[in-house]
């Protein structure tokens, strides 16, 4: 069952066309990554599924309500974070916690107490004196202190410590682990690999790429280092081979995942004599689309 | 030490100016444009010393003094002396306030804001940033002084002598001047822009009302007030100089003192503590409207103290009215005698209307505030929780509505208890139900408001014109002789003048009629439009 459908979402703002035709399926209990530069729509989307914009053309649902006439009902079954999060200067963190938890109903003390101690806050100062990662701490213990079978987390950890964006990946997984569904939009994506099964790439209001992770490694390349006993003149004509750099005997490129076993076979009449594979990487697809489709991936060796 | 101090101050003074130039430069003409524009409008409105004189004996009563100040030269009541007299007080406010927003903005908004650690961090002195400031300040209300004096004797109108009128300027330039310094010193004191801010106009507010005060009771009280110094000058009447020594001494006193502040504290802190926070909510602070309250909460206060004293100031004075209106002949223009009524009750009348204009300055900001916090990107998680729209400006709306049944009330209560005491047999009720009866009014005004948030949303600021044409036409318009077709534009013209005109049951009920379909109007669009944040 889908949590979150989204079908053909356009927004205009003017004659600016923030989105163009979105499409977005998040499952129930599923992680899934929302990826994509800056101003490429990710934060416009997310709007538009909270009912805060409506949508010039398109559908969006969750739950299999609409996601702007029935905005309240929906609301009552989400979390959602904010990127930028901006809270009143003269309330506390405490205290902007427990309206937003009070007005979505439903309050669970003991969780709330046991995430502030996790996300090390202070909930007694105000909301002035917070850093960018404090202000996203309080939205963070408010959205996992509430029960809600959505999570919609836009960039959450874009001002926390590495320490902290562990705390917050634990709070991911447990949600996932509870059933619950969750929508991750993030710059970090060694992030989105270690938490997200599906991942949708948006650029310039459409998106490009979807699929499980697994899928999409297939449109992927692998980086390969090998030193041969004898050179390997033939290796750049062999189709699939991008980036080659040779030196001597030993040849650094990347190659299309579904021309390995060609390559392998070439390579080994000329003696392996050593070879080191890194895997596909979330970074080489996401630069591979947003430096064009013709340069190659930049992905490092390992 | 000086070199150290100040190191890089020019720079910095000039980087100021490229920043704020049309800030500056609007403030600049809006004042200039202002003063001429009325000067020039005077010798068409009162032709003759005769109609001059005839004013002069209507603007001499307590409510006028409180409002504008003392008069000087009221035998002999000349353009100058109309200009210093009607005129000056209210410019001095504006020039404070200028001067407040200008200096809350390069001390302690950057600083709240991370830029005065950047530049701190770059090769410039610790008092550079504020130096500058002050600098700037003095340039700017120098131009302002210089553009206002000149200005006004270019006018070429009677009695406006080069001598008045470059006093008439320094007035301004040196009140200005000694609320840049004020606010330099509460960006010491406070922590935040917020508070600077409020700290600085609750000194102008402070200063307005002593004035007004003593002005009314007692001269001495005046003259603890750097208004009451400035128009001690009597421009274009005796055109005492010194006043404006004062203020500059007083103005370099307090710079020197926000200076020294400035060295001795750390970026980023001030010198009123601030106080731990509560680690959890009220219960009271867990809905929409409880919100709302919260956020307005101090400025509600703020402005029940300004009414109770403007109230209670009005009240006190009413007492005197018939004294003051007997002797005067022509008083029958200003206020015609009517059957039974006595002046006082005329007179009361116009108060409560002026009275429920000022009030409604606070209940649109309540409305308002929905506003801000869109643009302030703060909507946006209250949105993403089950909160519908229409319970979200309902929330506000509903608080704005309440706060102007709480101020009128207290308005009426305030100056009713004084008017109670000073004049003979007279009761409570009659004050309370005359200043209730502008609540369709005010309501009408907020429905407007409603309506312009939930269509025009980056046009909310229309509904100050409004306002502004609303007090227009309750004050001047049967000065200006507006025609009725215009004066009935706004809801104020519609509402009966108790104590001395009936209550009219129908007009209140058309206008709320009004307002509820202008109000409903407002929330449909709310519900229809995106929320920008």
């Amino acid at each position: 069952m889908s949590v979150i459908s989204a079908k053909g979402l356009t927004k205009n703002f003017g004659k600016f066309k923030a989105l163009n035709g979105v499409n977005l399926e998040v499952d129930k209990g599923e992680v899934y990554g929302f990826i994509g530069p800056n101003g490429a729509g990710k934060s416009t989307t997310i709007r538009v599924l909270l009912g805060v914009l409506k949508a010039t053309e398109g559908k969006a649902e969750i739950f299999g309500m609409d996601a702007w006439s029935e905005a309240v009902e929906i609301h009552k079954r989400i979390a959602y974070v904010p990127g930028d999060v901006n809270l009143w200067p003269n309330l506390t963190g405490g205290e902007v916690i427990d309206l937003f938890v009070k007005l979505r109903g439903g309050s669970q003390r003991r969780k709330r107490e046991e995430l502030i101690d996790r996300f090390k806050l202070d909930p007694s100062k105000k909301c002035r004196t917070y850093s960018k990662g404090n202000r996203q701490k309080v939205a963070l213990v408010a959205a996992f202190s509430s029960e809600a079978d959505l999570y919609i987390l836009d960039e959450p950890t874009s001002g926390l410590d590495p320490l902290m964006e562990r705390v917050f990946q634990e709070c991911v997984k447990e949600a996932k682990n509870e059933g619950k569904s969750i929508l991750l939009s993030s710059h970090i994506l060694s992030e989105v690999e270690r938490l997200c099964d599906k991942v949708g790439i948006i650029r310039e209001g459409k998106m490009i790429e979807s699929g499980t992770l697994e899928e999409l490694r297939h449109l992927t390349r692998t980086q390969l280092h090998v030193e041969t006993r004898e050179p390997s003149p033939g290796l750049v004509k062999i189709p699939g081979v991008h980036n080659l750099q040779k030196n001597g005997r030993a040849a650094t490129f990347q190659v299309d995942s579904e021309k390995l076993e060609d390559v392998i076979s070439y390579l080994s009449s000329y003696g392996v004599l050593k070879l080191e594979s890194a895997p596909p990487k979330l970074e080489d697809l996401f630069m591979r689309h947003y430096k064009g489709e013709n340069s190659g991936p930049v992905g490092e060796g390992g | 030490m000086k070199s150290r101090l100040f190191k890089n101050i020019s720079t910095l003074s000039r980087f100021i100016f490229k920043k704020d130039r049309f800030k500056m430069a609007l403030w600049i003409v809006g004042i200039v444009g202002f003063t001429l524009a009325v000067a020039v409008a005077f010798p068409d409105l009162y032709r003759t010393a005769a109609e001059r004189q005839q004013l002069a004996a209507s603007m001499v009563n307590p409510a006028v003094t409180a409002l504008v100040g003392r008069g000087y030269g009221l035998d002999d009541y000349t353009y100058g002396a109309m200009m210093a007299h009607q005129m000056l007080g209210m410019t001095t406010i504006i020039a404070g306030l200028m001067n407040i927003l200008l200096v809350a903005k390069h001390t302690r908004a950057d600083e709240e804001a991370g830029l005065t650690e950047m530049i701190l961090s770059l090769p410039s002195g610790r008092l550079s940033t504020m130096g500058a400031s002050m600098a700037v300040m003095a340039v700017l209300n120098s131009i302002m002084a210089v553009a206002v004096g000149l200005g006004l004797f270019s006018t070429g109108i009677e009695s406006l002598d080069l001598e008045g009128s470059l006093l008439y300027g320094a007035v301004i330039g040196a009140i200005g001047l000694f609320f840049a310094a004020v606010t330099a010193l509460c960006a010491q004191l406070t922590e935040s822009t917020r508070g600077t801010i409020g700290l600085s106009i609750a000194v102008l507010g402070g200063a307005y009302l002593i004035r007004a005060a003593g002005d009314v009771s007692n001269e001495t009280l005046s003259w603890f007030s750097p208004i009451g110094w400035v128009l001690g000058t009597e421009t274009y009447v005796n055109n005492y100089w010194w006043p404006i020594i004062l203020t500059l001494a007083a103005t370099l006193c307090i710079a020197v003192l926000a200076f020294y502040l400035n060295t001795i504290r750390d970026v980023g802190a001030g010198f009123f503590p601030s106080k731990p926070g509560r680690m959890t909510a009220s219960l009271f602070l867990r809905s929409p409207f409880g919100l709302a309250l919260r956020l307005q909460r101090s400025s509600l206060v703020f402005w029940t103290l300004g009414i109770v004293v403007l109230a209670v100031t009005y009240g006190s004075v009413l007492g005197e009215t018939e004294i003051y209106f007997e002797d005067i002949e022509f008083m029958e223009e200003f206020l015609p005698v009517m059957e039974g009524v006595s002046l006082t009750d005329q007179f009361l009348a116009v108060l409560m209307a002026v009275m429920a204009i000022i009030i409604t300055i606070p209940a649109l900001l309540m409305i308002l505030k929905l506003k801000g916090e869109e643009k302030n990107q703060r909507l946006e998680s209250l949105f993403s929780l089950p909160v519908s729209r229409i319970r979200m400006m309902g929330s506000y709306l509903l608080l704005a509505m309440l706060s102007s049944v709480f101020l009128l009330l207290v308005s009426g209560l305030a100056m009713g208890s004084m008017g109670v005491a000073v004049i003979e047999e007279a009761e409570l009720a009659p004050f309370i139900t005359s200043s209730l009866v502008y609540l369709p009014a005010v309501w009408v005004m907020l429905a407007v408001t409603a309506l312009l948030i939930g269509f025009l949303p980056k046009y909310t600021g229309l509904i100050w014109l409004y306002l502004g044409f609303s007090f227009m036409t309750v004050y001047f318009g049967d000065l200006f002789q507006m025609p009725g077709w215009l004066t009935g534009l706004t809801p104020f013209d519609h509402v009966p003048g108790m104590p001395v005109d009936e209550f009219n049951f129908m007009s209140a009920a058309v206008m709320i009629i009004v307002a509820v379909t202008i109000g409903a109007a407002g929330f449909f669009g709310y519900l229809k439009r995106d929320i920008h944040g």
